[in-house]
């Protein structure tokens, strides 16, 4: 394999799964709440992909296409609650939306 | 030389993944935040392709640059200035937990990868020129991981439904709005 080891990748992914895990828990907005949910998902992606690739093994890209599907559906309901809280004339604050009353 | 410019090309993708990461979390403004975080997966994908996953870097780019990402700047536009997220608020001691927190984590997946550096991670296997195409991922999705392929097609389904019935307005919720 030409270039850097797989380790160097999965020290990529560890810094950005821990800046997507700040950002979940530093931030109040629940869009960037989902937006730094992503990018914990994404590096999870390159892990999966990056010992696909150390192991000559395919089922790690299928589980990370699996993960993409999940994200995609999970960010559909995600906004679908976001809008749904603006229309209630809802604070966006994920501190606030603490109660389940519907 | 190939091995240099592949080396190059890692540096670069990973110092832009970095830096959209931090772009993303750190904007006041979610607009921005969802650009940095096409550019993030952008560059993702690069990465995927030097681990020669070109299907899932050619997904990557479509589904999820491209669609996912377009629904989210239509929600953004669609709050328009009320979804700007200023860092204000929380109390300082939680910003403070949050923050150790995350260093916590990274610190554990550090001493994880060192200790299996060496090891594990070096000497990564032969494949063929066809690994990761998307003829030999669709094969083995439509073998042995049909139930897997099956799944997330419901999976899919419902979220779409879910998304129809949080997207419906009542019309006793129109007149309190």
């Amino acid at each position: 394999m030409d270039g850097p080891d797989v380790g160097w990748y999965l020290i990529v992914a560890a810094i950005l799964f821990g800046i997507g895990a700040l950002g979940v828990m530093l931030r109040r907005s629940p869009l960037i709440v989902l937006l730094s949910l992503e990018i914990m998902l994404n590096a999870a992606n390159l892990t999966l992909i990056a010992f696909a690739r150390q192991h000559g093994d395919l089922d790690g890209q299928i589980f990370a296409l699996a993960v993409m599907a999940v994200a995609a559906a999970e960010v559909a309901i995600g906004l679908g609650l976001i809008v749904a809280m603006a229309r209630r004339r809802m604070l966006l604050d994920v501190d606030q939306a603490s109660a389940l009353r519907g | 030389m190939g091995n240099f410019l592949v080396w190059v090309i890692w540096f670069l993708a990973a110092g832009a993944c970095l830096g959209t990461g931090v772009a993303v979390v750190s904007m006041t403004n979610p607009f921005y935040s969802a650009l940095s975080l096409i550019g993030n997966l952008a560059s993702l994908a690069v990465l995927f392709l030097l681990l020669s996953a070109e299907f899932v870097a050619a997904a990557q780019v479509l589904v999820y640059a491209g669609a996912v990402m377009v629904m989210f700047l239509f929600v953004v536009a669609y709050l328009g200035g009320r979804a700007d997220a200023p860092w204000a608020g929380g109390p300082p001691l939680l910003r403070a937990a949050a923050v150790v927190a995350a260093a916590a984590l990274l610190v554990e997946v550090v001493v994880v990868l060192g200790l299996a550096w060496g090891d594990d991670l070096t000497d990564p296997s032969d494949v063929s020129d066809s690994f990761g195409s998307p003829a030999e991922v669709g094969e083995v999705f439509l073998t042995d991981h049909l139930l897997a392929f099956e799944i997330t097609s419901i999976v899919l389904l419902v979220a779409a439904i879910g998304g129809v019935v949080l997207g419906t307005t009542r019309e006793k919720e129109e007149e309190t709005a």
